[in-house]
């Protein structure tokens, strides 16, 4: 190596450590350290998130300044952070699991590292949308549909059952996402609802009926937007965050969502949920319980286009009320058996 | 040769593959009747065959291209061969999933309605991005390969391109199989690009049983299948290399220029096909950011956001890269003196680590933090170890390459004098590898830059970096707010590429 170059390199390594050393430095005091009592005294308590950072740091940034507590958020994916929390058991660092999906709370209710809520907190949600064993409340909820480009398909040609997909008009023609947690989850409720049998064969179906697999809802509908697929299985939101991130309103996309009615299982009702990890800690409890207050709820439905899982909130854009609709009768704890779901959906050839 | 060297060589291996032996450690408790039911079945049959014929077609394709253009710009007098040269080695710093990306919304943009996935689409996704894994190696080692034998085969009447292939290739050949190596494992693990382009591979089963069935034994076992093929491809690559050989050296220079061909007529396609390579791997990810800002409205919080995230990334890259690299060294001067089973053992341990997902070794290491040190749980310390594991080939080949070339008789000279043999290490072998771990270090650091799922998993709460902002953003398709973080995550991991590359042909004579 020339005597130049090395300096160079060396003064490059140097440069780029004393910006990281410093760079180090911001993050450590605007972060505050790992232990739970940061400097100034204040109680914290530390959250995993299986909800992403964009749709839920503002309402924590609410909840901190009016209860005075800090927040430590770790964000992750849901199921990587039930795997994690399984791992650590009585020894993680959480205080409270916020999750995207009943799947994972399920999980770790059944591990047994949930302590129970308050019956206040309870309460506030209808029954089939919380855990029977008080482990977990739901907080926000995501409507399945059928989303389809309003360009490429009238609405005459919609199906009323999500069990029509599998008739020859819909061959090749309908997206379905089968490694997406929302999916699995709907599957599930199939399972329970109508039998393993029913389900295998639906899914078979489904498949012999050629469908347009992707890997999540988003660019599922992206792709029905741009018109590279005529429609979809989704959850209701998806279309809102969409709309947001180009600029414009809903109603101006070429998409809509299709609501399958009669307690109909494609409209199946999957919610996001929290639970606590020690009923003493007070300060946990109190931020499920913000999460569940009215301005927590009302959080839900216009940012995040989510429906309120307390009765009485407005229904996200064009959507009927939570009381109005018409979801099929299933208790969400059922739907933590996701392990023969996907051997179903394997065995089906959906997915590896 | 001195005792303490074995010794030391096995505490530094074997603290960086901590997680590893207690993955294994872990994998026990799990019932051997499940273990062989997800392990023997006809799905994991057909995964595993899709995983080994990617490995293959990416492998096949990367030495095809790594080798074509690390010739073009060594051995023939190519216009721009300089820039070239710097360039055809970026797109290392592209990481898998932003490529696949990037090409899915480049084909959106080109041909809506048609769809972009499926196994040759990762074949060239892969490609595009894991070449510079044999390129690098290759450029280091043409220029290193003794004019004089060229000479001596072109007097003795062979052209200049028979006396390429046959005396020039032939010891240039270790550089080129240590580079598919690195290639062949890289697919193996890689889960980013092949979760997006939809092909079932193993990596893709192994991630799917945790994210699908909260089963974490399952995919830790489901991953001792990635083991068992590793271990395939090292076996196939030890076939052919002879051991001492393997590694090109980066940053050696030999004594004369080497000889370069004019291309002559053959000059205007060579430079078509040499820049439609390096241009598609570079634009189409870079096309595709620039394109995600335009059409969103959404933005990053704020610039401080953004620069806590570069100054996260660059310290935690710098740190594991020093750790590696300083783990690695003692088992690469090991190997490079004393080959033998146990070094050669230890060597391919490292190996097999590097093609474990990331998200494997993270929750071993979560296993680890938990159940053994407490107090070090989701600090930047167990993240780093979580590199080390990771990272360790990257930073141990180009080191045994520099100890390989420094003379061991100026050790022996050394003690001869009366130093001890720890002395002739330090002040002797130890300034001779310094490119070779200067290479590694690089390496090291351009690759941590690019790492998510183990990050993800053990980062201190609320530490951010470059690839887990672009994490929570492109999961809530908030691309152009996105957008951004990628960028700078391509051109902050560009920088050690860009070094790699300049200070090689700086000092080629």
């Amino acid at each position: 190596m020339s005597r130049t170059s090395r300096a160079a390199l060396a003064a490059t390594a140097a440069a780029a450590l004393l910006i990281t050393a410093c760079g180090n430095d911001d993050n450590g005091t605007t972060n505050g350290g790992d232990d739970g009592v940061d400097d100034a005294g204040a109680e914290s308590i530390v959250l995993y998130s299986g909800r992403n950072e964009e749709l839920i740091q503002p309402l924590i940034d609410q909840f901190e300044e009016e209860s005075g507590l800090e927040v430590e958020v770790r964000y992750g994916d849901t199921a990587e952070l039930a795997a994690q929390i399984l791992e650590e058991g009585e020894n993680t660092p959480a205080d409270v699991f916020l999750a995207q999906d009943a799947g994972a709370l399920g999980a770790i209710a059944q591990g047994g590292l949930f302590a129970d809520l308050d019956q206040g907190i309870l309460d506030r949600v209808p029954e089939i949308y919380r855990d029977n064993g008080d482990g977990w409340v739901g907080l926000s909820g995501r409507l399945r549909t059928l989303i389809y480009n309003t360009e490429l398909v009238e609405e005459s040609e919609l199906p009323d059952s999500v069990e029509e997909l599998t008739e020859p008009e819909y061959e090749g023609r309908v997206g379905v996402a089968p490694t997406n947690a929302s999916f699995q989850a709907f599957v599930t409720a199939f399972r329970v609802a109508e039998g393993e049998d029913a389900a295998e064969q639906w899914l078979q179906d489904m498949v012999d009926n050629d469908p347009q697999y992707r890997e999540r809802n988003g660019p599922m509908v992206s792709d029905v937007l741009d018109g590279s697929l005529e429609m979809g299985l989704v959850n209701h939101y998806y279309l809102y965050a969409q709309a947001a991130e180009r600029g414009v309103e809903p109603e101006e996309l070429p998409a809509a969502n299709h609501l399958f009615g009669e307690g109909d299982l494609g409209a199946l009702m999957n919610v996001t949920g929290a639970g606590v990890f020690d009923a003493e800690n007070t300060a946990a409890l109190d931020l499920v319980e913000y999460f569940l207050s009215d301005q927590g709820q009302e959080y839900f439905v216009e940012e995040t286009a989510e429906y309120a899982m307390v009765e009485g909130f407005d229904a996200p854009g064009g959507l009927p009320a939570l009381e109005d609709l018409d979801v099929p009768d299933i208790d969400l704890n059922q739907l933590d058996d996701l392990e023969t779901t996907i051997e179903m959906i394997t065995q089906a050839g959906m997915a590896g | 040769m001195p005792g303490w060297l074995p010794v030391l060589a096995c505490l530094t291996t074997g603290l960086a593959l901590l997680p590893l032996f207690y993955l294994v450690l872990r994998t026990t408790d799990y019932p051997a009747e499940d273990f062989y039911q997800a392990v023997f079945s006809p799905r994991s049959a057909r995964l595993a065959s899709t995983s080994l014929a990617l490995t293959g077609a990416v492998t096949a394709l990367c030495l095809i291209i790594g080798v074509g253009l690390a010739t073009l710009v060594t051995r023939t007098t190519i216009p721009l061969r300089r820039t070239l040269a710097v360039l055809a080695a970026l797109p290392l710093a592209v990481p898998s999933y932003v490529a696949a990306f990037g090409w899915q919304s480049m084909n959106g943009i080109i041909s809506p309605g048609t769809t972009f996935e499926g196994f040759t689409a990762a074949t060239v996704v892969i490609t595009s991005v894991t070449y510079p894994y044999v390129y690098l190696p290759a450029v280091a080692a043409l220029l290193r390969v003794n004019p004089a034998q060229e000479e001596a085969s072109r007097s003795l009447g062979r052209g200049p391109v028979r006396t390429f292939f046959s005396v020039t290739v032939r010891q240039a050949a270790p550089a080129f199989t240590s580079g598919g190596l690195l290639c062949a494992i890289y697919v193996i693990a890689d889960f980013g690009a092949v979760s997006i382009l939809r092909v079932d591979t193993f990596t893709r089963a192994v991630f799917t049983s945790f994210s699908m069935g909260f089963d974490r034994l399952g995919g830790i076992a489901l991953s001792s299948v990635l083991l068992v093929m590793t271990a395939l491809v090292l076996l196939v690559e030890g076939r052919l290399r002879r051991t001492s050989t393997r590694y090109a050296t980066l940053g050696h220079s030999a004594s004369s220029p080497p000889l370069r061909l004019s291309l002559g007529g053959w000059t205007a396609p060579a430079l078509l096909l040499a820049w439609a390579v390096v241009v598609t791997s570079l634009a189409v990810p870079g096309t595709a950011l620039a394109y995600w800002s335009y059409r969103g409205v959404s933005v990053p919080g704020s610039l401080a956001e953004v620069a806590t995230a570069f100054g996260n990334s660059l310290w935690v890259a710098a740190l594991a890269a020093a750790a590696t690299t300083l783990l690695a060294v003692p088992l690469a001067v090991y190997i490079a003196r004393r080959p033998s089973i146990l070094s050669r053992g230890l060597e391919r341990l490292a190996y097999l680590a590097h093609s474990l997902p990331g998200v494997v070794i993270g929750l071993s290491v979560v296993m680890l933090g938990i159940s053994v040190l407490p107090g070090l749980y989701q600090t930047t310390w167990l993240l780093v170890l979580a590199y080390c594991t990771l990272m360790l080939p990257l930073a141990l080949g180009p080191a045994v390459a520099a100890a390989l070339s420094a003379p061991p008789e100026l050790e022996e000279a050394t003690r001869a004098l009366g130093k001890s043999s720890v002395v002739a290490y330090i002040r002797i072998t130890l300034p001779l590898m310094a490119p070779g771990i200067g290479s590694g270090f690089l390496l090291v650091m351009l690759t941590v830059i690019k790492e998510l799922p183990a990050t993800l998993m053990l980062r201190p709460t609320g530490f951010d970096t470059l690839a887990t902002r672009l994490w929570t953003y492109t999961g809530n398709e908030s691309f152009a707010a996105a957008a951004p973080f990628a960028v700078l995550l391509v051109l902050l991991a560009a920088v050690p590429a860009w070094l790699m590359m300049s200070r090689m042909l700086k000092e080629a004579p």
